[in-house]
């Protein structure tokens, strides 16, 4: 049978008994190395990482999990509007982006801070944006957790789901048009999955062939919407077969299979311009956000038996068998971000809002003059009732 | 210069766009080698290749998420959406994404070298979805500009200013004019600003203002007027977003009325915009209140286009109304 067939109706073979193909007839296995206590797989063959790299992923997964701890405390204690932790998720956003070159363009959904602690944003980065303070790259106009930094090559959060994947299509696109062999990585869960924006952006990736990594956070939960009630086929992998896209299954909470699937990802995408779909199976461990309680739609036991999956664990267990750490060491770097995140909240929390004059930058490149006169309208109003403005009022003037 | 249609004239600015800036590409449903279905882009794939003027698979929200994302990554973007009927699959991609790319990164990121074309508007026997006048649910939304030309020379002087402008512009170009209008036109380079109306013809009674095809319209009804002795100030405002203010209530200051003449339908098109600052800017030296001549507030019919069609003879009768308040 000539390979895409249907692209030539001539050209398709021809049957004369009746075949119905079974929605699950393709049924994807998951790639994993690293067994859950940390063990390695007999046979399996694990990625070439020096101890550097695994100790820095590792040092970013307990940063990540100290500051979405700290940070949902900080959110209780209404000192920030709003979070969303990635805990359980870690391996799936650090894994991967730690097999990217820095030069490619990381696009996110809201819940791979491990990608862009990776990469290097900083405590205080971090911070200045969930305080939306002066300092926050943002400006201070999106909820928590919209992170972005073009010196990162990581794109701005935008709240709207899936709307990363066709712009990761077009993203990828003039990476490839300018010759400069990098890729754009785009994340986004399963329930993301089911939003126009992914078929309309994988079918445009696989037609345009584009060094894009489409990488699906398959963590069973949308808000509160188990998988089970999101899609009725295996998963999210096997729809890229559809689109003509290769596709790898990859246990999400392993990292090391992360970072090697994310390595061959990669290699396809630039070296073939063959993109590639990658679902990482995992286990939102949090709620969705500060928003929702998990107990209000799943179990205790369900959270408890999938709590012997975690991720971190399994890598500490591996690095401690290696000797590249002593579970003094973990502990005592756990402590210190600790503090380093205690000090840095403490720090962000007393920087002023932006300027009232921020109001109206950014809207275009320059102001329009109707959004200036406005801005001198609302500074008048301030003037006038300064009380009611205390964030602004001193800046009205 | 040369005698150019609308069309033409459209496909001579993305010509001069793409042999000045290798960056600039051409995409959407059928432009490819068939050089779309009104053919503005003839010949481009030719003459600069698949990789810059392509076919996409037929998915309008696709085709601006996958612009935007070109867009943010340095190059410039000329998008095309078939019908401007069909733009409402990349309403979230265009009011979510586009309109918000610089201000919510903090100027971070931005899109500004986005285009995006789209023929609107009726008069070509196109029934509800291939006639419709959509430009006011996205002036609603700042981030945006929105440039709507009114002939060929106009046409190609605004759309390669759309183009290289640092910020995402919707181009709507009247097709009813595609072929219709017919106009000297520079074969070169040459720009026309955004953001500026023009005064198409100067008269001393009543300001009549309108946009793309529509300017034509008012035309005719301003030479009807003339019998009657009315001297009919035209104002074509160009862009609707952002909006040129000034030059409308300089001319309303001046001849104390002022008429609106729009295709889209009646409520909230952008007509009551222009009106309400009218209101506010102009109130004591207004003689009678703003007189809109609008389309009626149906979905657009077909076998009634004419009767429809906020015409020549309704906006006359606009004119006669501010007169004679």
């Amino acid at each position: 049978m000539a390979k895409q067939m249907a692209k030539d109706p001539q050209k398709t073979a021809v049957v004369t008994e009746l075949q119905v193909i079974e929605g699950n007839a393709l049924n994807i296995p998951m790639y994993q190395l690293l067994k859950e206590d940390g063990s390695v797989h007999k046979g399996a063959e694990l990625p070439e990482i020096d101890k550097e790299l695994a100790l820095k992923m590792f040092d970013t997964m307990q940063f990540i999990r100290v500051l979405d701890e700290r940070m949902i405390a900080a959110q209780r204690q209404g000192r920030i509007s709003f979070y969303l932790s990635s805990l359980g998720e870690e391996a799936a956003a650090i894994g991967s982006a730690a097999a990217l070159k820095f030069e490619d363009m990381i696009m996110g959904q809201y819940r791979e801070q491990g990608a862009l602690a990776f990469r290097g944003f900083t405590i205080e980065q971090f911070m200045n944006q969930l305080f939306s303070n002066a300092k926050d790259l943002g400006k201070g106009r999106q909820m928590p957790v919209h992170y972005g930094s073009a010196a990162l090559n990581f794109m701005t959060i935008s709240s709207p789901l899936g709307t990363q994947i066709p712009q990761a299509s077009g993203y990828a696109f003039g990476q490839k048009q300018s010759g400069d062999k990098t890729c754009t990585l785009c994340y986004f869960g399963e329930g993301a999955a089911s939003e126009g924006d992914f078929h309309a952006g994988m079918n445009m990736a696989a037609v345009l062939k584009v060094p894009a990594i489409f990488f699906c956070r398959n963590n069973g939960y949308a808000i509160s919407t188990p998988a089970a009630e999101q899609f009725a086929g295996d998963g999210i992998a096997p729809r890229a077969v559809g689109y003509g896209m290769k596709a790898i299954r990859v246990d999400g909470n392993d990292i090391f299979a992360v970072y090697k699937a994310t390595q061959e990802a990669r290699r396809l995408a630039v070296e073939e311009n063959e993109p590639v779909l990658i679902e990482a199976m995992s286990y939102r461990m949090a709620g969705h956000s500060t928003s929702d309680d998990p107990t209000g739609y799943r179990s205790r036991e369900e959270e408890e038996a999938r709590r012997v999956r975690e991720p971190m664990i399994r890598f500490r267990n591996w690095l401690v068998k290696q000797g590249w750490i002593t579970e003094e060491e973990a502990d005592a770097q756990q402590k210190a971000h600790k503090d380093t995140v205690l000090t840095a909240l403490k720090e962000a929390e007393k920087i002023e809002v932006p300027r009232i004059d921020e109001i109206i930058t950014d809207v275009y490149a320059e102001p329009t003059e109707a959004l200036k006169v406005q801005l001198e309208e609302l500074k008048a109003h301030i003037r006038k009732y300064p009380d009611a403005y205390p964030n602004t009022a001193g800046g009205a003037k | 210069m040369a005698k150019m249609n609308l069309l033409q004239a459209i496909n001579s600015a993305l010509d001069v766009a793409m042999a000045k800036n290798d960056k600039v590409s051409v995409f959407g449903e059928d432009v490819g080698h068939f050089g779309g279905v009104f053919r503005a882009t003839s010949g481009l794939q030719e003459k600069y290749g698949r990789a810059r003027c392509f076919n996409t698979p037929l998915v309008e929200q696709g085709i601006i998420g996958f612009a935007n994302g070109l867009a943010a990554q340095g190059s410039f973007p000329v998008a095309e959406i078939q019908f401007g009927d069909y733009i409402f699959p990349a309403f979230d991609q265009i009011v979510n994404e586009t309109a918000k790319f610089r201000y919510r990164s903090g100027n971070e990121f931005n899109v500004g070298g986005l285009t995006i074309r789209t023929p609107y508007g009726g008069g070509i026997h196109g029934g509800h979805y291939h006639s419709q006048s959509p430009e006011a649910y996205f002036a609603h939304t700042p981030g945006l500009k929105i440039v709507m030309p009114r002939n060929p020379y106009q046409a190609k002087g605004l759309l390669l200013s759309a183009i290289f402008d640092p910020n995402p512009v919707l181009f709507m170009e009247p097709k009813r004019l595609y072929r219709a209008a017919v106009g000297e036109v520079p074969e070169e380079e040459y720009t026309l600003p955004l953001g500026k109306a023009e005064v198409v013809q100067e008269g001393t009674d009543v300001t009549v203002i309108g946009w793309g095809a529509q300017v034509e319209v008012i035309e005719r009804a301003a030479e009807l007027a003339k019998k009657d002795g009315v001297s009919v100030e035209i104002i074509d405002l160009r862009s609707i977003l952002p909006w040129d203010v000034d030059t409308v209530a300089k001319s309303v200051m001046k001849t104390g009325r002022a008429v609106v003449s729009q295709e889209a339908p009646h409520t909230m098109a952008f007509g009551s915009e222009v009106a309400a600052t009218i209101q506010e800017r102009c109130f004591l030296y207004l003689e009678s209140p703003v007189m809109r001549a609008s389309g009626i507030d149906t979905p657009y019919p077909l076998a009634h286009e004419k009767e429809y069609f906020s015409d020549h003879l309704k906006t006359y009768e606009a004119i006669k109304r501010s007169l004679n308040y």
